[in-house]
C-alpha cells in the first residue's frame, strides 16, 4: 500500500495537507514536535492511494510519498 | 596611449570608461551630464557592451548593481539631484562590496538648484551618502585629461578593494572642451581576471553558488561585516591617497582646493606670487581617502590655510580635522554654482595672511543678516524669460 | 516501496523561515522543480526582494543577489544585459512589486527585458506585519486600515497582470493560484513556461501567484484558502493575459 512520511522537523502544522487529501487519511498529531508544532500524520493505514496531493500543497517539503 | 585631441569633458569621461573596459552603462538624463549617456548609447554598442536608458536614477543604479555583480566593469553617471536618488543603490553596492564606477557631474543645489557646475556634494560623496557606515573611493579630476584617465584608476581601485568608486567632477569640467589624451592602452575586458565573487555562472565551474547581499541578521554578524570593511578602509587611507602639490616648499600660506576650484586657485597663486606672496597649493585628487597626513605636515610650516570651494564649506571640514586647530583655516565660498574667480581668490589669499575679511567667508557676521519669517524667495524670470 | 516525491536539487535542503501555510514556500518548490527540469541551475540567478521573501536567496542553490525594495526588475535587467546567457528571475511580493517597485516592473516589462518575474500576491504586507498593500481588497482590514480598505480614502486594488498586459513588449503574463493541489499543478506549468521562454530567449515573462498569508490575515491556513477563493479570486481572476511565445516571433 502507498504511504506518506511526514518529516516532523519540517512540518509546521498548517493542516493544508489534511484538506488536500482526497481520502481524508491525514490528521494532526496531538503531541508537539521538537519545533513546537502539532505535525501532520497518516492517521489511517491502508487509506493512502499515493496521489501526492498532500505533497503538492505542502509548503514545507515535509511530506514524502511512497508507492 | 593616444594623440592629443580636443574633447568635451563628459565625452572624454565616457570614452575613458570604455577604454578602461567598461561594458555596461545605465543612466538617466540630467543636465549637465547628458553627454555621458548619449555617448555611451552608441559607443557601448560598438564595443559589444550594454547600454540602458533607465526609467529613473534609482533604476539605473540598481541596473548597475546587477551588472556589477556579474563581474562586468559597469558604470552609471548623473548629476547632484540624480546622485541623491542613487544613494539607495550606492548603499547596497557598498554593503554588498560591489566594485563599480559612479560619476557625479555636480550642479548647484539644494533641490533643483540650477544646472551650472558646483561642489556641493563633497560631504555626500566622501561620507557615503546613503544609509549606514561606508565609504566610496572618490576621485576628483580637475581637467578633461584627468576626467578621461580616471575611470581606469577608479575601476582598478574599486576592484582591488571590492567597493564602489566615484568620480566627483562638476558641470564646468563636464561641459568644457580642452586638449587631452589617454595615458593608457585600451583595456580588453576578456583579458581581465574574472571575479571570484561574480554571479551568473559561479556553479558552472563546478564551484558553489555565489551570493551577493548586504544583510546580516544574526546576532553580531552585521558588526563583524562592518568592522571587516573598516579594516579595508584603513588600508585604503594608508595606501591610496593621491594629491598634487605646487609651490609648497617655501609657502607661508597654503591653498587647499580640488577640482575646478583648484584650476582657479592655480591662477590665483600666480597672481599672488607676482606680488611676492609665498603661497602654495595642495590639491587633493582622492577626496576619500583624504590627504590628511600631508595637510597635517604642511600645517606646521604655514601661517594659515585657505580653502576656496564652490560650496558653503564642505572639504574645509576635512582640512580642519587634519590641521587640528594648529593654524587658522579660512574659506572662500561660492555656493551658488558660480565659477570661482582667480582675482577674488588672490584677494582672499591676501586677506587670510593680513587678517582682513575681504573675499573670506565671515561666519561671525552672517547670523546678524539672517532673515526669518514669511519672506518669499525671489523667483522672477531671468532676462531671457526662462527659469533654470 | 520507493519514494515518488523528491526534493528539488536546486533548493537548499533546509527549513524555511516562512509561517505555517505560507504560499511562498510552495512557489519556491515549484521554481526549484522547474529549474531542475530545465537543467538551468548553473546559470540561474535569483534576484531576491525586500519583504517576506528577502531570504529566498538562501533557499535556492543557485547564484543570487538581494536588492533594494522593489528594484528587482532593474537589478535583473543589469544582470541579463551584462550576462545574456544567464537565466535571471526576479521574485517579488505585492508591496515590493506593486507599490514601491511599480516603476521598475512597468519599465522592465515595457523594454521587453528577457527575464522572468514571479509575483506573489497575498494582498497584504507580510514582513512588516500586515499593513495595507496596493493589492489589499476593498473592505479587507489591515494594520494601516483597521476598518478595512476604503476606496474613498485608499482607492481600489491594483490588478498588475491586467495592467502589464496592456503593454506591447511582454510575451507572457498569467495569473495562477496555489490554493489547491490542481491549482498548484497549473501554477507550476505557468512558472515552467515563464522560465522556458527565457531559455528560448522569447521575452519578458510574468507569473502572478495568488497566495495566502494566514498570519497577517489573522486566520488559520485552511480558512485562508477560503478567503483566497471567495474574496481574492473575484478581484484577481485566474488566467492567461498574454501569451506570445516564440511561435509568434517575427509575425
Amino acid at each position: 500500500m502507498p504511504k506518506i512520511e511526514v518529516d516532523e522537523m519540517r512540518c509546521k502544522g498548517c493542516k493544508l495537507c489534511t484538506k488536500a487529501c482526497p481520502k481524508q487519511c491525514i490528521e494532526m498529531s496531538d503531541t508537539f514536535s521538537k519545533t513546537g508544532y502539532y505535525p501532520a500524520k497518516l492517521a489511517k493505514q491502508d487509506c493512502c492511494i499515493g496521489c501526492a496531493m498532500c505533497y503538492t500543497v505542502c509548503p514545507d517539503l515535509a511530506i514524502t510519498v511512497y508507492k | 596611449m593616444s594623440e592629443k585631441v580636443l574633447m568635451k569633458g563628459n565625452e572624454a569621461l565616457a570614452e575613458g570608461a570604455i577604454r578602461a573596459g567598461c561594458r555596461f552603462f545605465a543612466g538617466y538624463p540630467i543636465t549637465p551630464q547628458n553627454e555621458v549617456p548619449e555617448y555611451m548609447s552608441w559607443r557601448q554598442e560598438e564595443v559589444g557592451g550594454a547600454f540602458v536608458q533607465a526609467e529613473s536614477e534609482i533604476a539605473a543604479v540598481n541596473m548597475l548593481y546587477g551588472a556589477a555583480a556579474t563581474g562586468t566593469r559597469s558604470m552609471t553617471s548623473s548629476s547632484s539631484p540624480g546622485i541623491s536618488l542613487k544613494q539607495e543603490g550606492i548603499s547596497y553596492l557598498a554593503g554588498a562590496d560591489m566594485p563599480c564606477l559612479i560619476a557625479n557631474i555636480m550642479r548647484g543645489g539644494p533641490g533643483l538648484g540650477n544646472i551650472a557646475g558646483a561642489q556641493g556634494d563633497y560631504i555626500q560623496a566622501t561620507r557615503g551618502g546613503g544609509n549606514g557606515d561606508y565609504r566610496l573611493i572618490v576621485l576628483a579630476p580637475f581637467s578633461v585629461h584627468e576626467l578621461a584617465n580616471f575611470p581606469k584608476k577608479a575601476f582598478e581601485l574599486a576592484e582591488k578593494y571590492r567597493m564602489p568608486a566615484m568620480i566627483l567632477a562638476d558641470g564646468i569640467l563636464g561641459q568644457m572642451m580642452e586638449g587631452m589624451s589617454f595615458d593608457f592602452d585600451p583595456v580588453e575586458p576578456a583579458a581581465l581576471k574574472p571575479a571570484c565573487w561574480s554571479i551568473g555562472g559561479a556553479r558552472a565551474e563546478g564551484k558553489k553558488r555565489n551570493m551577493v547581499y548586504s544583510y546580516a541578521l544574526g546576532e553580531g554578524e552585521l558588526e563583524k561585516m562592518v568592522l571587516k570593511r573598516a579594516d579595508k578602509y584603513a588600508l585604503i587611507e594608508r595606501d591610496e591617497v593621491i594629491y598634487e602639490e605646487r609651490f609648497t616648499e617655501d609657502a607661508e600660506i597654503l591653498v587647499v582646493a580640488y577640482g575646478i576650484s583648484a584650476r582657479a586657485s592655480i591662477e590665483a597663486i600666480n597672481i599672488a606670487r607676482k606680488k611676492g606672496i609665498k603661497v602654495g597649493l595642495l590639491r587633493p585628487i582622492t577626496l576619500w581617502p583624504f590627504p590628511t597626513k600631508r595637510i597635517k605636515e604642511l600645517s606646521s610650516k604655514v601661517k594659515c590655510i585657505l580653502c576656496p570651494e564652490m560650496s558653503l564649506g564642505q572639504m574645509i571640514v576635512d582640512v580642519k580635522l587634519a590641521v587640528d586647530g594648529k593654524v587658522p583655516v579660512y574659506l572662500h565660498a561660492r555656493p551658488g554654482a558660480f565659477f570661482p574667480v582667480a582675482e577674488d581668490i588672490a584677494v582672499a589669499i591676501e586677506s587670510a595672511l593680513t587678517g582682513k575679511k575681504e573675499q573670506l567667508f565671515d561666519l561671525e557676521s552672517l547670523a546678524d543678516k539672517a532673515t526669518l519669517g514669511c519672506h518669499q524667495p525671489e523667483n522672477k524670470p531671468s532676462k531671457e524669460g526662462a527659469l533654470l | 516501496m520507493n519514494p515518488i516525491t523528491h526534493k528539488p536539487k536546486s533548493l537548499v535542503d533546509i527549513s524555511t523561515h516562512y509561517c505555517p501555510g505560507c504560499g511562498h514556500s510552495v512557489v519556491h518548490r515549484l521554481i526549484g522543480e522547474v529549474i531542475d527540469e530545465l537543467g538551468i541551475q548553473n546559470r540561474t540567478v535569483i534576484v531576491a526582494p525586500v519583504g517576506c521573501a528577502v531570504f529566498a536567496d538562501k533557499y535556492f542553490d543557485c547564484d543570487s543577489i538581494q536588492g533594494p525594495h522593489g528594484r528587482g526588475p532593474a537589478i535583473a535587467t543589469g544582470i541579463k544585459r551584462a550576462k545574456p546567457d544567464s537565466i535571471v528571475f526576479s521574485y517579488q511580493g505585492d508591496g515590493d512589486l506593486a507599490s514601491i517597485g511599480m516603476a521598475e516592473i512597468i519599465h522592465a516589462a515595457a523594454r521587453g527585458e528577457k527575464i522572468t518575474v514571479i509575483f506573489i500576491n497575498n494582498a497584504i504586507y507580510g514582513m512588516t506585519g500586515g499593513q495595507m498593500a496596493p493589492t489589499t481588497l476593498v473592505g479587507q482590514p489591515a494594520t494601516t486600515c483597521p476598518k478595512g480598505r476604503n476606496p474613498d480614502l485608499q482607492g481600489y486594488p491594483i490588478n498588475v497582470s491586467e495592467m502589464l498586459s496592456q503593454l506591447k513588449s511582454p510575451k507572457y503574463i498569467e495569473r495562477v493560484s496555489v490554493d489547491s493541489a490542481p491549482n498548484v499543478i497549473k501554477a507550476k506549468k505557468a512558472i515552467k513556461k515563464a522560465f522556458q521562454n527565457q531559455v528560448d530567449n522569447v521575452g519578458f515573462s510574468f507569473v502572478e501567484v495568488l497566495s495566502i498569508c494566514p498570519t497577517n490575515w489573522g486566520v488559520e491556513p485552511i480558512k485562508a484558502l477560503d478567503f483566497l477563493r471567495e474574496k481574492m479570486m473575484p478581484q484577481y481572476p485566474l488566467g492567461v493575459f498574454k501569451d506570445e511565445g516564440k511561435t509568434q516571433e517575427g509575425k
